[in-house]
């Protein structure tokens, strides 16, 4: 096994790991109190102009309508599109678009890489002259992988230099939001340099993943190409690892938090989850913390007594 | 160094004030202030300035006590990290753990919020104001002391911040100086809530140091759970204000009404915010002869906190917050009513009914409906005679931003506005993307220091300019009569202080009020005037 190899396997690995660790601890995170936002894009014939279930006359006998197709249209929107920064800071959408729709495109070419080098393990031919579902695979990853490249690399670019040049912008940037980009940037640059030279079609690439999968030997066909699978390896180590990896978080800050507006009814297991974490112990100092109660006996307790003591 | 040329690190500089607010940065405001100049902000004493902290900005409404001693000064450092793990931690913060971290984690430092924010705005864009410098300073201490590894990185991820006890005294003063309004996080492509990260500095200042605002915590929570009501109003002095109620009806409207408390077979538990009782007692009045005259069957309550619904804990402590809205709801429950009516208070709506939503628990969670949507029903469904063109003045609308933004009530107002006002009209942006009054978070009701002109000049400037430009240059004439209807009170209270500050009573003949008020002055069977265009309080 080469060394490149042993760095794609371990750069993956992390990836995988700290991507867990981050879902996990979103995830496992207690119940919190409600701070929904508006508009909340499910609620049915109102999200429009912002309005909710509470706007209706005894609300909690009216039966609720979640319009989960406008949720998800909004969804779509925000992820594809970047609705948000759209309306709300244009210069950043010119370069946003382009940098994150070239990253959806690496993320399918890696994805087309994959189902390539699986079936090339498996014996079947992808490529120009291939059937018709080697056809597709192959015309697809070129499409994807060139597109992504150029992209995303553009849109780094673009990051970059309104970084640098916004004057309230480069109050806040650390050396590490330039950098962040820089890797973008040169991942995208080296990764066409090296195909338009030495593997135009991906196939030395596509190679690549077959070895992968296959925990089989590999030649590279060139020094650049070589740069260009560590660089990759180290980027997909990078991004969970840093807030790059937005997306994860994106998913929580939205469900969890900002459309959470599903009201406690009684007997729910969310008013369980929350009886549940009232037995807690208060850590807090201020005397009218009441340290060492539960959160329960420390909020129901007599303020004038307690006061007293 | 310049007060727009700020850097997150120079929180910790050894200055005796770090930005200066100069009028003449401030951003114009519309006719007829289109001279309009503010003064200097007032400087606070020498004696005031050794009792508390105020180098930020020259202005305080949280006291942060100087330390006389540097051994005093670290004690103070490190209570302030003890508190910001207990604020990362699940057993102290299980009420916001998990927004808190997505909203520390995840800033990609767009800038897109700044644009969404009018005390950052109208303060002539100071640095130390914009809600990324704020979250972005806790952000990089986080970062810096309590991530492993954290100090060995500071330079290249930004962490570059000392914690010092300048930056801890700051801080404090930056958590309050955000109404908690929310507009930021409404435009943030990420959903990272500044606000949200504004009221956790709070929380951890209040339930780890012991610091908050008077007018918050001594005279609001601990004074409401002790007397009743922040106000001060007790038991007793409540039946006493009721007797005036009563009287002070049938003295304008002829009507005999019996203000009800205690009714054991009423369906409905209509809480009040007590500032109504003191300074606007037409509201409560207004609500008396609405409800009467809809026939249903409502009361309040005499019980302690039970006529107060205020809850001050929203703004800065989860512990304090909880206590109040705890004993709202077990009176709820004793009552045994079928729902409790919030009456027009805007933060009372909010800890009730959504954030306060998973704390009325088992038998104590009585349903809870906004006052917005019971009118509509009223007006909406005929229960009331009402002639619109007693209303036939121009009016318009304030959202208040825990009604809309943060409960999405924004149509049943407008609904019972276009029914019983023919000139009602809109501000500009408003409902959902509405501009905060400048006296959020409790804001409105301190009054310490210098703060208040801080609040008028800056925090409210943006609502002052969205409510002259509702009205035409020939309406904004003091000949015609006016009116700004807030179904809320902070915000009446920071409308009046505004239209007090700019004079806007003299210059404009500025009206403001709630919403049941002009329902009343519409009912066809309560003579013609209720709203009186000459009184302003």
């Amino acid at each position: 096994m080469q060394a490149v190899q042993i760095i794609t396997y371990a750069s993956v690995g992390i990836a995988i790991i700290a991507m867990l660790v981050k879902v996990f601890r979103y995830a496992t995170a207690p119940e919190h109190m409600r701070w929904e936002l508006y508009p909340v894009p499910h609620e049915k014939g109102k999200a429009e102009y912002g309005g909710s279930y509470l706007e209706e006359l005894d609300w909690w006998t009216q039966e609720r309508h979640k319009d989960t197709f406008n949720e998800l249209k909004e969804m779509a929107s925000e992820i594809l599109l970047l609705k948000g920064v759209f309306h709300h800071n244009r210069t950043v959408w010119t370069w946003s678009l382009p940098f994150h729709g070239g990253l959806y495109l690496c993320v399918g070419w890696l994805v087309l890489l994959l189902i390539g080098g699986i079936m090339t393990a498996a014996g079947a031919a992808v490529g120009a002259g291939a059937g018709v579902i080697g056809q597709i695979v192959h015309y697809l990853t070129v499409f994807c992988g060139y597109a992504g490249l150029f992209l995303s690399g553009l849109g780094a670019l673009g990051l970059f230099f309104w970084r640098l040049t916004d004057s309230d912008q480069r109050k806040f940037n650390s050396p590490m939001e330039y950098f962040n980009l820089v890797f973008f940037v040169a991942v995208a640059v080296v990764g066409l340099i090296a195909h338009l030279t030495l593997d135009p079609s991906f196939t030395a690439l596509r190679a690549y993943v077959n070895s992968l999968v296959t925990a089989g030997a590999f030649n590279s066909p060139g020094m650049l190409f070589t740069v260009e699978l560590v660089l990759m390896s180290l980027l997909i180590m990078y991004i969970p690892l840093t807030r790059m990896s937005h997306f994860v978080a994106k998913y929580f800050l939205y469900h969890s938090v900002r459309w959470n507006d599903t009201p406690n009814e009684r007997g729910s297991k969310l008013e369980q989850r929350v009886l549940e974490l009232l037995q807690m112990k208060v850590g807090w100092s201020a005397p009218h913390m009441h340290p060492g109660k539960s959160w329960g006996e420390a909020v129901t307790m007599d303020e004038k007594e307690a006061n007293r003591e | 160094m310049s007060s727009h040329d700020l850097k997150p690190r120079d929180i910790s500089k050894k200055t005796d004030q770090l930005v200066h607010i100069d009028p003449a940065e401030l951003p114009k405001l519309p006719y007829p202030y289109d001279d309009w100049v503010d003064p200097v902000i007032e400087e606070l004493s020498e004696a005031k300035k050794k009792k508390r902290d105020v180098s930020l900005d020259g202005v305080t409404n949280v006291d942060v006590p100087v330390p006389e001693t540097d051994e005093e000064k670290e004690a103070l450092v490190a209570k302030f990290l003890d508190g910001l793990r207990k604020l990362l931690s699940k057993e102290n913060n299980w009420t916001f753990l998990q927004p808190l971290m997505l909203s520390l984690d995840n800033c990609v430092k767009c800038n897109t919020c700044s644009n969404a924010c009018p005390i950052y705005n109208e303060s002539g864009r100071i640095e130390a104001y914009r809600p990324l410098f704020r979250s972005d300073v806790l952000r990089r201490i986080v970062n810096k002391y309590l991530k492993p590894g954290g100090k060995l990185t500071a330079k290249f991820t930004g962490a570059d911040i000392d914690l010092n006890w300048e930056t801890v005294a700051r801080l404090a003063q930056m958590s309050y100086r955000c109404t908690l309004c929310r507009r930021c996080a409404q435009t943030c492509p990420m959903g990272v809530d500044n606000g949200l990260l504004s009221r956790e500095i709070r929380k951890l200042f209040s339930q780890e140091l012991g610091i908050a605002p008077q007018e918050l915590h001594a005279d609001g929570t601990i004074k409401q759970l002790e007397t009743g009501s922040s106000t001060g109003i007790t038991p007793f002095a409540l039946a006493d204000l009721m007797e005036f109620m009563e009287e002070d009806i049938t003295e304008r409207t002829g009507l005999n009404i019996k203000m009800p408390f205690d009714k054991s077979d009423a369906d409905i538990l209509l809480i009040h915010n007590a500032g109504e009782f003191l300074s606007w007692p037409e509201n409560i009045q207004a609500f008396a002869i609405i409800f009467e005259a809809a026939g249903l069957k409502w009361t309040m309550s005499s019980d302690l906190v039970g006529y107060d619904s205020v809850n001050y804990g929203l703004f800065y402590d989860d512990a304090q917050y909880v206590k109040v809205t705890l004993k709202h709801a077990d009176i709820a429950k004793k009552l045994g009513v079928k729902k409790v009516v919030l009456g027009e208070c805007g933060h009372a709506s909010k800890s009730m009914m959504a954030i306060g939503d998973r704390t009325w628990l088992s038998e104590s969670n009585i349903p809870r409906e906004s006052a917005m949507v019971t009118l509509k029903d009223i007006v909406l469904n005929g229960k009331l005679k009402i002639d619109p063109e007693r209303n036939n003045f121009p009016c318009t609308l304030h959202d208040p931003c825990n009604l809309t933004r943060a409960m999405g009530i924004i149509q049943p107002q407008r609904e019972v506005l276009r029914k019983i006002a023919p000139q009602f009209r809109e501000m500009t942006p408003h409902g959902v993307e509405n501009y905060c009054c400048g006296g959020g978070s409790g804001f409105a009701i301190m009054q310490s220091h210098n703060f208040p002109q801080w609040r008028n000049m800056i925090s409210g400037r943006r609502k002052f300019a969205q409510i002259l430009n509702a009205f035409t240059r020939e309406e904004i004439d003091p000949g015609v009569n006016k009116y700004v209807c807030a179904p809320c009170s902070n915000c009446k209270g920071q409308i009046r202080d505004m239209i007090n500050y700019y004079d806007a009573w003299e210059k404009c003949h500025l009206q403001y009020g709630g919403l049941v008020e002009m329902v009343v002055n519409g009912m066809t069977d309560v003579p013609e005037g209720f709203i009186e265009w000459d009184d302003f309080h």
